[in-house]
C-alpha cells in the first residue's frame, strides 16, 4: 500500500473538529469563576485626557474594577517594537509604540481608556456608561501632506513632526537613466488596501493560577511564541510559567499577529491581580478601531522608458499612512518599495517614502502587507507607457521581464527581511503566456467588438507580480513515532486556516511512509512547543513545513537504523510503507514503526549515551532569506456605462510558488486572496472624516465581497523550484490578494474606452459612484 | 431596574431545555455559553455576517438577532445536531470536506445551517441560485468557489 | 455589543399589545421581526425600557384578498409574502422588491409592517407603498384610523404614529387590468440598501396610451419620494424614447438625494435618471403584453 502524498490534493485532517461545531475557538473557552472585560475607547481622535472618574462603574452590581493607566504602576509602559528598522543606510526612524491604556493623550478613535471587569460582558458594557470622561480635543492629522506641512498638529509632540521614517533606498543612477529616455511618464497614484476583518474578531483569555504559578493565555493570535515570551518577561515570571495557547482561530490575515495589544497586554495582569480567569472578545464594532489596519499610500511616481517600451529607470516618493504608532517599523512600506520592481528588469530605482503619524489606528500588514501598494503603480505606468508608445500592454510586460537564465536576480535594496533583495528563481514567461491563453487575450479584441454592437462593455485586465514569501528567522518542529504507530508533529507556529494540520502532516507522512490521517499536528500552544515566529509574510509551509521535514528525516534515520539493527541487514536494504519497516523484497519481515518506537524507548537495558530514546528529533529551518513567487492574474468583465455597476465575466490565475504540498488547498489560499482582492479593489474602503472618526464602522457599511461578487476563478501553475530549501517550495498565502487593483483598473478602462476619453484609473478602490464622478467631465 | 428574568422552554437539536434567562440575553450567547452549544459562532451581532445562522422551526435566522426568551417553545437546530448519532456526515458536511469547503472554520456552522435548510427546499440548484442562497453568509478566506462546489455535490448526492 | 437592559413583556393579543404600549409609551418599542430593531439595540442605538414582543399574535400576520384589495396583516414574514404566489401575481412590484430586502434569513423573520414602521429612507417597501396608494390602518388602545401612505413617512426613521399606535394592516388595491410594473434598484452589493431604487407602474387604456402612470423613489430623500407628477406628461401618449428622457429629467430636478458612503449625491441623481427610464420602459412593455 503507497502512502505517497506529497503534492496530493490529500483532504484535511481537521475538518471534522470544525464541520462539527466542535474546534475550540478562543470564545468557546469557559472556565470556573470566570470574568469578562469591555474597554472604554476614546469617540475623539486626538486629545488631552483631564479626567476619567469609574467610582460610579465600580458600584454597579456585578462590576469587580475598573482599571485606568495609573492603576497598572510599573506594568504600564508602551509596547516592544517587534520590528526593528533594516539596516539601510540614512534611515530616519522615530519609535512610538501603542500603551496597555491612554494616560495623557488618546491619538486614535479607539485607543482604550478604561478596562472595566465584571461578571458578565452585559454588564461591563453597562458599565461603560458609568465612567465619566472628560477630553479636551485636539486638531486631528488625517491628511498625510497636511500632517507634514508646517504647522500641523502633531501626533506625538517630542517627536516634533509627524515622521515615523524616512527611507531611502536606490539601485543604478536613475538620473541617468530618466537623461537617456525617450520617454518619462509622470503620475500620482492613491493606492487604500483595508481591513483584514476575520470572521472570527481577536479575543484573549488570561487565566492566573496562584498557587501552580502558571499563566495560561488563550489568544488568537498568530505568533504564540514571541506573545509568551513578552508577556512572561512583562509580568515578572520565567517563559515556562506562561503558556500560551492559539487554537483553532477564525482566520488571521496579519492583523492578529500584530502583539502585545493593549488587550493581550491588559488581561493576564487583571488576572493576576484579582486572581480570577478574565476573559475579553472584541466585538466588531470594536474590531474597526482596535485591530490594526493598512491603509493608504500616495505615490508621485515617475518612469524613464524607452521607445520600444523597455523600464530604463523608475523613481518614486511616496508618502505611507502608519496610524498613530509604528510597532511594526517599517515592514510594510518596505514591501511596497521591493515589490514595486515586480517582475520586472528596472536597471535604475530611486525609491523614498515618508510614513507618517496619523491619528487613526495603526497601520501593521495585511495580506499583501503593503505589495499591492507598490504593484499597483508598477502595473499602471506601464499601462499608460503601453498606451503612450501604442505598445499592447501584454507585449510591453513581457519586454520587460527578467529572463530566466538570470536567476538568482539581485535587486541590492534592502527587504523586509533585512538582506538585500534577491530573486531565487523564477520563469516568468510562461505564466504569462499560460494566463494570456486562458482568459483568451489574443481572440478577445474581436469578442469585444461583437459585444459593442450589442451595447456590451466588456473589458479585459492583465497584472504580474512576485511576492517574497518564505522568509527567516527560522520555524522549528518536533516529530515523534509514538508506541501506538501514530506519528506527532508539534511546531511553534500558530494555524489559522491555512492547512497546517494536513499540509504539515503530508510532509511527515511523506517521510515516514505512514497515513496523513495517523499523523497528528499540534500547533500554537508554548507548552507543546516555544520556539519560532509565527504565521505572517506567507512563511508557514516553506520555513515550518521545511522544519518538519528536517525532523522528519532524522526520525526515519533514526527508525532505519534501528530496524537494520533488529534485521541485522543494511539501511539501504530497507524500506519505510504503510507505517512499517520491511526488508525490500521479503515483505512479511516487517517491524511495525510503533514497535520500533517501543523498542527505542527500554524499560531495562542501556540507551547509550550521546542518543536518545524513543524515535524522535525536534530540527529547526532557518532560510538566509525569502523565496520569490510570482503569479500573472487576468480578468474580464462587463461595465454598464450608465451605472457603472461591474460583472466579472472571468477570472484566472496563473501562479508559482515552486513545489506543491497540497494543490486544493494551494487553491483555496489563491482563491481566499482574490477574493479580498476584489473587496480591497471595488468594495471596501474605510470612510474616514477630516476628524478622524470611521464613518462606515460596521459590516452593513464596510462592504465584504459575498458569494455574489466573487466569480467562479481559473487556476493554473507552473513549478519553479526554490533552491533556498530542500523541498524546493515557496509561499502562497497572499498572492491572491496582490494584484487585483492594478488588474480591475485597467479592464475598467478598457471596458468604458477611458484612455480615449482621457480618463485614467490612478486610485484604488473604486466604485460605480467614484467611477462616474472620474468620468463625468470627459469627452465622449 | 432589578435584572428581569424569564423562563424559557425549548428543544435544541431535539432535546428539551428549560432555564432562567435575563431578558436581554441574545440567543446567540444563550446556545454558546448557557447550554455550551458552541459550535453556533458570533462574528457582528449586526445581523449581517451569517455566522451565527441556526434553525428556528426549520427556517434559517440570524440568532444573535433573536433573544434567548423569544426561543420559548420553539425548536432551534444548530450544527451539532447535522451529523448523525454515530457522527456520519450530513451530505453537506461530506461535500464540505471532498471540496474543501472550509479553511478556518468559523463560518462554517453559518453556512451548514443556511444551506441544509436550503437544500432541504431546493433539490436542483443552479450555481446562481446556490451563490444567491450563499449571499447572506460571509467567508473571509474560502472565495465560496468550493463551498458552491460542495453544495451542488451535496445536491447531487442528495437525490441519489 | 450587547443591548442595554429592558423589561421584557410577551404580548399575548392586540389588545394586551395596545394596552402596554399606551402605559409605557415611548418608553416600550413593539418588537416584530426584530432585524432592523435588534440590530440597533445591540449597537445601544436603541434603548427602550420597554419591548413589547409582538410576534405571538397570529391575527396580526396574514395575507387577505377581497375583490378589490389586499390587506396584508403587519406581521406577515417577507417570506411568506415571497412564497404566496397569488400575491407576488397580483402585486409584482412587492413581488420584484423582496429578493432585494436584504437576504433570505432576514426575510424569514423581517416583517412587512415591520418594515414600513422602521421608514429607512433607503427601504424598498416604503417607495413601493407609494406607488400603490396604500393604506395603513393603525390602532391605539382606544381608537382605529386608516393613514394614507405619502402622510404615513413623515421623515428619515420617523412615522406619523402616535406614541400609542400600532401599524396592524396596509391595504392594497389591486392594480388595474391594463397595468404592468416594475421595481428596480442600484446596490453595492445584492440585499445591501438601495443606493437608488425606483417603483413604476403603468396602466394604459384600450389604445395603449398610457392612462396613468406611477412612479416613486427610495434612497433618494428623508422618506421615499412620490414622483408621479414628474411623469404625468406620459399619460394620453404611447412611451417614447424621448417621454421617458423628459420624466428622467423631471426627476432629476425634483429629488434632492443625500449622499452616503457609497455613493455622492450627483451619481445617486445620475443614476435616479438611467433607472427611471429603464422601469418606465419596462412596465410599459409589460403593460403592453399583458402581464
Amino acid at each position: 500500500m503507497s502512502t505517497r502524498s506529497f503534492g496530493e490534493p490529500v483532504k484535511r485532517n481537521e475538518d471534522r473538529k470544525l464541520l462539527t461545531g466542535q474546534a475550540l475557538f478562543v470564545d468557546d473557552v469557559e472556565l470556573p469563576g470566570m470574568l469578562h472585560a469591555a474597554l472604554l475607547r476614546s469617540q475623539v481622535a486626538h486629545a488631552r485626557i483631564l479626567k476619567i472618574d469609574v467610582a460610579k462603574a465600580l458600584q454597579r452590581p456585578g462590576v469587580v474594577a475598573a482599571f485606568v493607566a495609573g492603576d497598572l504602576g510599573d506594568y504600564w509602559r508602551p509596547g516592544p517594537l517587534l520590528v526593528p528598522p533594516p539596516p539601510i543606510a540614512g534611515i530616519v526612524f522615530h519609535q512610538r509604540t501603542q500603551v496597555p491604556l491612554a494616560r495623557d493623550k488618546v491619538r486614535h478613535v479607539g485607543e482604550p481608556l478604561v478596562i472595566v471587569i465584571a461578571e458578565s460582558r452585559y454588564i461591563a458594557e453597562d458599565a461603560l456608561d458609568d465612567i465619566d470622561v472628560e477630553l479636551e480635543p485636539l486638531a486631528v492629522v488625517v491628511d498625510l501632506e497636511k500632517g507634514l506641512a508646517a504647522g500641523s498638529a502633531l501626533v506625538h509632540d517630542d517627536v516634533g513632526s509627524n515622521v515615523s521614517a524616512h527611507v531611502r533606498q536606490t539601485k543604478g543612477n536613475y538620473a541617468a537613466a530618466a537623461a537617456k529616455a525617450d520617454h518619462i511618464l509622470k503620475r500620482r497614484f492613491f493606492y487604500e488596501h483595508g481591513i483584514s476583518s476575520p470572521i472570527e474578531t481577536r479575543g484573549v483569555v488570561a487565566q492566573w493560577d496562584a498557587r501552580a504559578s502558571q499563566m495560561t493565555i488563550w489568544d488568537t493570535t498568530q505568533a504564540p511564541v514571541f506573545v509568551r515570551n513578552g508577556l512572561a518577561a512583562m509580568l515578572g515570571l520565567n517563559e515556562r510559567q506562561v503558556r500560551v495557547i492559539a487554537p483553532f482561530v477564525g482566520g488571521g490575515f496579519g492583523p492578529k499577529i500584530m502583539m502585545f495589544y493593549p488587550e493581550e497586554v491588559l488581561l493576564p495582569w487583571v488576572s493576576m491581580r484579582l486572581n480570577r480567569p478574565v476573559k475579553w472578545i472584541e466585538d466588531r464594532l470594536e474590531h474597526f478601531f482596535a485591530t490594526t489596519h493598512e491603509r493608504g499610500q500616495i505615490h508621485d511616481a515617475e518612469m524613464a522608458v524607452s521607445r520600444d517600451g523597455r523600464i530604463l529607470g523608475i523613481k518614486d516618493v511616496f508618502l505611507h499612512d502608519g496610524g498613530a504608532y509604528d510597532p511594526y517599523g517599517l515592514t510594510v512600506p518596505i514591501n511596497s518599495q521591493c515589490t514595486l520592481l515586480g517582475p520586472y528588469v528596472v536597471p535604475a530605482y530611486d525609491s523614498t517614502f515618508t510614513q507618517v503619524f496619523t491619528n487613526l489606528p495603526i497601520v501593521t500588514p495585511y495580506r499583501g502587507a503593503g505589495r499591492q501598494h507598490g504593484v499597483f503603480v508598477m502595473e499602471r505606468l506601464l499601462d499608460f507607457a503601453a498606451h503612450e508608445l501604442q505598445i499592447d500592454p501584454a507585449e510591453i510586460r513581457r519586454r520587460n521581464l527578467i529572463p530566466p537564465d538570470a536567476f538568482p536576480y539581485k535587486n541590492e535594496i534592502i527587504y523586509q527581511d533585512f538582506s538585500a533583495l534577491e530573486y531565487d528563481s523564477g520563469n516568468y514567461e510562461p505564466v504569462l503566456d499560460m494566463a494570456m491563453e486562458a482568459i483568451g487575450y489574443a481572440a478577445f479584441k474581436q469578442e469585444q467588438a461583437a459585444a459593442r454592437l450589442q451595447c456590451r462593455h466588456l473589458g479585459i485586465g492583465l497584472a504580474c507580480y512576485v511576492e517574497g514569501t518564505g522568509i527567516g528567522p527560522y520555524e522549528g518542529a518536533k516529530v515523534q513515532v509514538q508506541s501506538n504507530g501514530k506519528v506527532s508533529v508539534a511546531t511553534g507556529i500558530g494555524t489559522q486556516g491555512q492547512g497546517h494540520f494536513t499540509v504539515f502532516a503530508q510532509i511527515a507522512a511523506e517521510q515516514l511512509g505512514v497515513a496523513v490521517s495517523d499523523v497528528d499536528v499540534v500547533t500554537g500552544d508554548t507548552d507543546q512547543f516555544y520556539w519560532g515566529a509565527g504565521t505572517f509574510a506567507s512563511r508557514g509551509a516553506v520555513v515550518a513545513g521545511n522544519a518538519v521535514n528536517e525532523a522528519s528525516k532524522v526520525v526515519r534515520k533514526k527508525a532505519l537504523k534501528l530496524a537494520s539493527d533488529l534485521f541485522e541487514c543494511a539501511e539501504e536494504d530497507l524500506v519505510i510503507e504503510g507505517g512499517k519497516v520491511s526488508i525490500v523484497g521479503i515483505p512479511e519481515k516487517f517491524v511495525k514503526l510503533g514497535e520500533l518506537a517501543s523498542r527505542a524507548n527500554p524499560m531495562r537495558g542501556a540507551v547509550k549515551p550521546g542518543t536518545e530514546p524513543g524515535l524522535e528529533s525536534t530540527q529547526y529551518f532557518g532560510p538566509p532569506m525569502g523565496a520569490t513567487a510570482n503569479g500573472v492574474h487576468a480578468m474580464i468583465i462587463e461595465m454598464n456605462p450608465q451605472t457603472f455597476e461591474l460583472k466579472i465575466i472571468r477570472y484566472v490565475v496563473v501562479h508559482d510558488c515552486g513545489t506543491v504540498i497540497n494543490p486544493m488547498i494551494l487553491a483555496g489560499q489563491i482563491h481566499g486572496g482574490v477574493a479580498q482582492g476584489i473587496g480591497n479593489a471595488f468594495y471596501e474602503k474605510l470612510v474616514f472624516d477630516d476628524q478622524g472618526q470611521l464613518l462606515n464602522a460596521s459590516l452593513a457599511d464596510y462592504l465584504l465581497p459575498t458569494a455574489l461578487e466573487v466569480p467562479r476563478m481559473q487556476l493554473a501553475h507552473t513549478v519553479t523550484t526554490s533552491p533556498l530549501n530542500p523541498l524546493g517550495i515557496k509561499g502562497a498565502g497572499e498572492a491572491g490578494a496582490i494584484p487585483v487593483g492594478p488588474l480591475f483598473a485597467q479592464a475598467i478602462e478598457d471596458a468604458l474606452d477611458l484612455k480615449a476619453k482621457g480618463v485614467e484609473l490612478k486610485e484604488i478602490p473604486l466604485s460605480p459612484s467614484r467611477l462616474f464622478e472620474l468620468t463625468r467631465n470627459a469627452k465622449c | 431596574m432589578d435584572i428581569d428574568l424569564h423562563d424559557v422552554t425549548l428543544s435544541v437539536n431535539g432535546t428539551k431545555y428549560q432555564r432562567r434567562v435575563e431578558s436581554r440575553l441574545l440567543l446567540s450567547d444563550f446556545l454558546r455559553h448557557d447550554l455550551s452549544l458552541a459550535g453556533t459562532h458570533v462574528g457582528c451581532e449586526h445581523g449581517v455576517c451569517g455566522a451565527c445562522t441556526v434553525l428556528l422551526d426549520g427556517a434559517p435566522v440570524r440568532s444573535c438577532l433573536m433573544l434567548a426568551v423569544q426561543a420559548n417553545h420553539h425548536e432551534i437546530s444548530t450544527v451539532e445536531g447535522l451529523a448523525n448519532e454515530a457522527g456520519e456526515y450530513h451530505p453537506l458536511q461530506q461535500a464540505m470536506h471532498d471540496h474543501h469547503g472550509l479553511q478556518c472554520g468559523y463560518c462554517t456552522p453559518g453556512i451548514l445551517m443556511t444551506m441544509t435548510a436550503f437544500l432541504d427546499e431546493n433539490r436542483s440548484p443552479s450555481e446562481d441560485e446556490i451563490r444567491e442562497a450563499l449571499s447572506g453568509n460571509l467567508c473571509r478566506c474560502t472565495g465560496y468557489q468550493n463551498i458552491v462546489d460542495a453544495v451542488m455535490t451535496a445536491a447531487e448526492r442528495m437525490r441519489g | 455589543m450587547k443591548p442595554a437592559p429592558f423589561k421584557y413583556l410577551a404580548a399575548t393579543s392586540l389588545e394586551h399589545a395596545l394596552a402596554l404600549k399606551a402605559e409605557h409609551g415611548d418608553d416600550a418599542k413593539f418588537l416584530a421581526g426584530g432585524q432592523s430593531l435588534m440590530p440597533a439595540m445591540n449597537f445601544r442605538l436603541a434603548r427602550p425600557e420597554v419591548l413589547i414582543d409582538i410576534n405571538g399574535i397570529e391575527s396580526l400576520a396574514g395575507i387577505r384578498p377581497d375583490a378589490t384589495a389586499t390587506r396584508v396583516g403587519a406581521l406577515t414574514r417577507y417570506r411568506v409574502l415571497q412564497r404566496d404566489a397569488s400575491f407576488t401575481r397580483a402585486f409584482p412590484l412587492i413581488g420584484e422588491a423582496l429578493p432585494h430586502i436584504a437576504h433570505p434569513q432576514i426575510r424569514n423573520r423581517g416583517t412587512f409592517g415591520g418594515n414600513l414602521a422602521h421608514a429607512d429612507p433607503a427601504s424598498e417597501l416604503p417607495a413601493i407603498t407609494l406607488a400603490l396608494a396604500a393604506r395603513f390602518r393603525v390602532q391605539s388602545a382606544t381608537c382605529e384610523r386608516w393613514i394614507e401612505a405619502p402622510a404615513f413617512f413623515a421623515g428619515a426613521l420617523t412615522t406619523d404614529l402616535k406614541s400609542d399606535e400600532m401599524l396592524v394592516e396596509v391595504e392594497l388595491d389591486l392594480p388595474k387590468p391594463r397595468s404592468g410594473a416594475c421595481f428596480m434598484e442600484i446596490a453595492r452589493r445584492r440585499g445591501d440598501f438601495a443606493i437608488v431604487g425606483v417603483a413604476a407602474m403603468i396602466g394604459l387604456d384600450d389604445a395603449s396610451q398610457c392612462s396613468d402612470v406611477r412612479l416613486s423613489f427610495c434612497g433618494v430623500g428623508e422618506t421615499p419620494v412620490d414622483a408621479s407628477a414628474a411623469a404625468e406628461i406620459l399619460v394620453g401618449q404611447p412611451l417614447t424614447e424621448k417621454t421617458v428622457r423628459e420624466v428622467a429629467a423631471s426627476v432629476q430636478a425634483m429629488i434632492d438625494p443625500a449622499g452616503s458612503v457609497h455613493a455622492t449625491a450627483d451619481y445617486q441623481r445620475h443614476v435616479a435618471g438611467v433607472l427611471t427610464e429603464r422601469a418606465l420602459q419596462t412596465a410599459y412593455q409589460r403593460a403592453r403584453n399583458g402581464h
